[in-house]
């Protein structure tokens, strides 16, 4: 009896040392992949600041390019890449919030509404080089408005537009129902309810949605190519504030433009050395802001969720 | 259609809604079963019984809830008094009645604002605009769920920072700022513990002479000890109905018997 329980034992401990083997395996595994994604991260972005960073100065920022590469900078193109955030955020964000809402609160629940959930989910997966395709169409021709920033700034806001309704879906999802129960049962409308309590309680998800989308389109080349960037802008747009009244100009949207990874696309094609040390500085800005984006709808996320705990 | 009378020791007062031959349907499930019963004015009105037994559906149509939701559907009448309306009729628009009828929910469901723009919001959906009268009326709410002494000082506050039993009592205080004619309590203490739950019961025994009031407890106890009238009910059915007295002490239905001696349920 007793010579057969240790037996046992023994079996039962050749079994677990057996399968830990697979553990640790997986283990490897699994650092060894986390590494390669890593690594080459580092490498990408380590390659970037050494052949960038010298470049990167204050005379950088505020020039234009120019065909001496010593002196050329990113001028026109971070004003570009603002100036079409603003439209796009504009444009995105009462139309994405609109939209969600309206799915979550307004529209019934039948088959017609499950089609256009599913498309807008689609819609996300569609390659942004189509949407450049309809633009080009649609706001350049169609609409007449041209190779503007208007134009750039409404086909990255429809490029976008799923993100933020996404976004809104969840965080609309995530109010309870007693929170919506407690505002109709004192009276209120729907548009009450929403405008008082889903909106705002909403506005912290909604708000890294629309971080998140604007942090994907501030990278996006292709549909900028397809509406006709210029590669080589040497004049800024008129400023949106004037010094005479009305005081503000709208000049600025019907203007030509630029945007970083143009920018960044002109020089690496360029033969000269010293523009591709250009091209990396103006990555490395581009990464940067994309970055800093990010961890402001991380951080934002942090701070107002605290206040609202369900 | 049969007329409870209340009995002995309950006072009679006016009546202040009938419910007449109510059925109520969550699509094809019938879940409330010709019920008639009357809520007098001023008065604490109980609904208990048994989990699953219509007795929160029941309350929900006092103030339409079920008309958020779709495939409801409602038969019969609960007519409010004095002005003698139907507030299940079509031709009603649920918003009215819910103007007009307060619902305190199970769990403390405060909205993530101020303390005082919790009690104010009913004010404003209302179209209350003027700053002193706002002040006025939310003071008053706030005395009257008994919550003022604990937070004049902070009314800035957001009312998350509150305790549970604060939460409720808050609740109660945004049900009572609109001056409803009627209270409607969905298990108010079943997310309490003890203390909370032994004030909230105390406020409710100090509201019933300025509101009307219902209440659905699955605590038995609790009815007894904060209701004047009580009304069991069972798989949908209005068994008994009748002075919190009577029910108590000497029920006439044997179902009611079982269940208020703990027989089942």
């Amino acid at each position: 009896m007793a010579m057969n329980h240790s037996d046992n034992l023994n079996e039962i401990r050749a079994i677990i040392a057996y399968h830990k083997r697979w553990d640790l395996l997986a283990l490897i595994a699994g650092i060894v992949a986390l590494m390669i994604a890593v690594l080459t991260f580092i490498a990408l972005f380590g390659n970037m600041i050494i052949d960038g960073m010298p470049r990167l100065t204050w005379e950088f920022f505020t020039s234009f390019p120019s065909r001496k590469p010593e002196a050329a900078g990113i001028l026109s193109a971070w004003v570009g890449t603002t100036l079409i955030m603003l439209v796009t955020a504009a444009a995105a964000v009462p139309l994405g919030v609109a939209a969600g809402v309206y799915l979550e609160e307004y529209a019934p629940k039948n088959l017609i509404t499950e089609i256009i959930e599913i498309n807008v989910t689609n819609l996300a997966g569609v390659p942004s080089i189509i949407y450049g395709l309809l633009a080009l169409g649609l706001f350049v021709y169609e609409l007449g408005l041209g190779q503007s920033i208007l134009s750039a700034g409404l086909t990255l806001a429809l490029l976008i537009l799923p993100i933020v309704i996404v976004a809104t879906r969840e965080a609309i999802r995530s109010i309870p129902v007693s929170i919506r129960e407690g505002a109709y049962a004192l009276g209120a409308t729907k548009w009450q309810t929403v405008a008082d309590h889903v909106i705002p309680y909403s506005a912290p998800g909604i708000l890294t949605g629309v971080i998140i989308g604007l942090a994907r389109a501030i990278g996006e080349t292709a549909p900028i190519i397809t509406i006709g960037a210029l590669t080589f802008i040497a004049f800024l747009p008129p400023s949106p504030i004037q010094d005479e009244f009305p005081f503000v100009s709208f000049e600025w949207l019907m203007e030509p433009f630029t945007v970083m990874p143009i920018q960044m696309f002109n020089w690496i094609s360029r033969p000269q050395e010293a523009f591709q040390h250009n091209a990396a500085a103006a990555g490395l800005v581009l990464v940067v802001m994309t970055l800093l984006m990010n961890g402001l709808a991380i951080y934002l996320r942090y701070r107002l969720r605290k206040k609202i705990k369900w | 259609m049969q007329i409870f009378k209340p009995s002995s020791t309950a006072t009679l007062t006016a009546q202040k809604s009938v419910v007449n031959n109510l059925n109520f349907y969550y699509g094809s499930y019938q879940a409330l079963k010709n019920i008639d019963m009357v809520v007098y004015e001023k008065q604490v009105t109980a609904l208990i019984g048994p989990s699953g037994c219509g007795k929160s559906t029941f309350l929900r149509c006092f103030n339409r809830m079920h008309d958020l939701y779709p495939h409801n559907n409602y038969e019969g009448e609960i007519i409010l008094y004095p002005d003698n309306e139907n507030i299940l009729s079509r031709e009603v628009d649920p918003i009215e009645v819910r103007m007009r009828i307060s619902m305190v929910f199970q769990k403390p469901n405060p909205f993530p604002k101020s303390i005082f723009e919790n009690v104010a919001y009913g004010l404003r959906i209302r179209g209350v605009k003027r700053r002193s009268i706002l002040e006025e009326k939310v003071e008053n709410a706030l005395r009257n769920a008994a919550l003022w002494e604990e937070v004049k000082d902070r009314l800035g506050d957001l009312a998350f920072n509150l305790s549970g039993g604060q939460q409720q009592r808050l609740c109660i205080a945004r049900a009572l700022a609109t001056d409803p004619e009627i209270l409607l309590f969905d298990e108010p203490t079943s997310a309490l513990d003890p203390i909370a739950t032994a004030s909230i019961e105390e406020l409710i025994s100090d509201l019933r002479n300025k509101v009307t009031i219902l209440i659905v407890t699955h605590n038995m106890q609790q009815a007894a000890r904060v209701s004047d009238y009580t009304a069991y009910m069972y798989m949908g059915e209005l068994i008994e109905f009748g002075a919190t007295d009577t029910i108590f002490i000497k029920p006439k239905n044997k179902k009611t018997e079982d269940y208020i001696t703990g027989r089942f349920g």
